[in-house]
């Protein structure tokens, strides 16, 4: 891993972002969503996308967003059904987007076996239920396992709390979630924060995600609003005016 | 069942009732995982002192109730994505971490809502099975797997009044033979493979459950 890079903005940490793409998008909700990131997702244009995403967007969110643009070829997520996730909805249901839905452990353990360069696991998660239904499975230690295989990105979006200098992080509180392995699985991976402090100023006691695994960093002291209504409705307005 | 019991005693639980015999039943000291719905009022009947501490699937140990309107941060919600406190004592992991802890047999209890739970603990609480539903699961397969005792509360009857323990599960399965007691409105009752007991009424009896529920292994405890 090279240096990480500082960018200035959401859209110059984004850099490109190929067509047909596996993009894994932090947050649990709109907790460690990085909103700023999607947005310029949204803005850069990339379609034909697969998106890691625990969920599934938000109201008018980025990520919902992207979905109703018709960016999102597939969803591989745990919980895309949520009482405001209606652009997702509607997709799924026209069958523009495809869903691979996964049980949260599992992803998350898939995401981290691609940072850790583990090609697959057993896991009892799932065995006997409609999701495990098709996937090899193994009786190991008196327990019925599934195989579960690694989840590579192109390129993962997180937020954290703070950087510094070298791209080490930090999270703050249940916004952490996806973001360290996230972080880990993707050849590219783009953090935003809310701070960019010099080298020395984290405790490495408390580093979470060190910088090896950071390629850029941009620093947005205003967080986009989880209801999507800054920077979204500003992407929105200058691309099809819909918000 | 037993001749003896043919005398309804008590009366069928209120929620908080229920949520407050849930949690009779947990040690001091557990780590315990509350799932999404029914399951977060037993959080308001463990005792301040117990040593108690919470889990929460999205990455929390040491979860608090909710805040004041203002102290709502929206970096701190719970596995239902609903704001919450921390607790003295409280760590934060991320997802990995969060479910090997589950998987890993480390969360002593977790107590799940279910559509159905069979008598050999099968446990079905993830879909309606409705065609036309987006699919969703979130946690609910890790959960019902990973703890060293799943445990169920629930209304013993749908709102139609069709039993939701059943000899076999009719909607899709969150996971087989998971759960070990399953904690209703009208009754107790451990689950496992050697079928159904009844452990505890609340305003009925034995026979009538036995009618109700058509399950012709239960009460042979």
């Amino acid at each position: 891993m090279s240096a990480t890079v500082f960018a200035s903005s959401a859209l110059d940490a984004l850099g490109d972002v190929a067509d047909g793409a596996t993009v894994m998008i932090g947050g649990f909700g709109p907790a460690g969503q990085p909103a700023d990131l999607v947005a310029a997702l949204l803005e850069q244009g990339a379609s034909d996308l697969v998106v890691v995403s625990n969920n599934a967007g938000n109201g008018e969110d980025p990520l919902a967003r992207l979905i109703q643009h018709g960016r999102v070829a597939k969803m591989v997520c745990s919980f895309p059904r949520q009482v405001d996730s209606w652009h997702f909805d509607a997709a799924y249901r026209s069958g523009t987007v495809e869903l691979e839905l996964v049980p949260q452990g599992s992803l998350a353990e898939r995401i981290r076996a691609a940072g850790a360069g583990i090609g697959a696991f057993f896991t009892p998660t799932g065995f006997g239920t409609p999701l495990a239904e098709g996937k090899e499975h193994r009786r190991i230690e008196g327990v019925d396992q599934v195989l579960e295989y690694a989840i590579h990105a192109d390129v993962a979006l997180v937020r954290a709390d703070r950087a510094d200098g070298v791209g080490n992080l930090v999270y703050r509180k249940t916004a952490r979630n996806f973001g360290p392995i996230m972080a880990a699985a993707a050849r590219r991976s783009v953090a935003q924060v809310r701070d960019v402090v010099p080298v020395g100023q984290l405790d490495p006691e408390a580093v979470v995600t060190p910088g090896i695994y950071v390629d850029a960093v941009v620093e947005l002291t205003e967080v986009t609003s989880t209801a999507g209504t800054s920077t979204a409705g500003t992407v929105a307005a200058g691309t099809d005016g819909s918000a | 069942m037993s001749a003896r019991d043919t005398v309804a005693r008590g009366a069928p639980l209120t929620r908080a009732q229920l949520a407050a015999r849930v949690a009779a039943d947990i040690a001091p000291g557990s780590y315990v995982n509350l799932g999404i719905g029914l399951p977060t009022l037993v959080a308001d009947h463990l005792a301040a002192d117990s040593g108690i501490m919470l889990h929460t699937e999205n990455g929390m140990l040491g979860m608090g109730p909710s805040p004041e309107p203002d102290d709502v941060d929206p970096d701190l919600v719970n596995a239902g994505k609903a704001p919450v406190t921390e607790l003295p004592g409280a760590s934060y992991f991320h997802q990995a971490d969060s479910f090997a802890m589950m998987r890993g047999g480390h969360i002593d209890v977790c107590v799940l809502g279910a559509f159905q739970v069979s008598t050999s603990g099968d446990l079905a609480n993830w879909s309606t099975g409705a065609p036309d539903a987006v699919p969703a699961v979130g946690g609910a397969m890790d959960l019902a797997t990973g703890a060293r005792r799943t445990v169920v509360m629930m209304s013993l009857l749908t709102k139609d009044g069709a039993p939701k323990l059943v000899e076999r599960c009719t909607l899709p399965l969150t996971g087989v033979g998971c759960v070990s007691r399953v904690y209703t409105d009208l009754a107790v009752f451990d689950v496992g493979p050697g079928g159904v007991r009844v452990v505890e009424t609340f305003g009925t009896t034995h026979r009538e459950l036995e009618t109700l529920l058509d399950l012709r292994a239960a009460g042979t405890g």
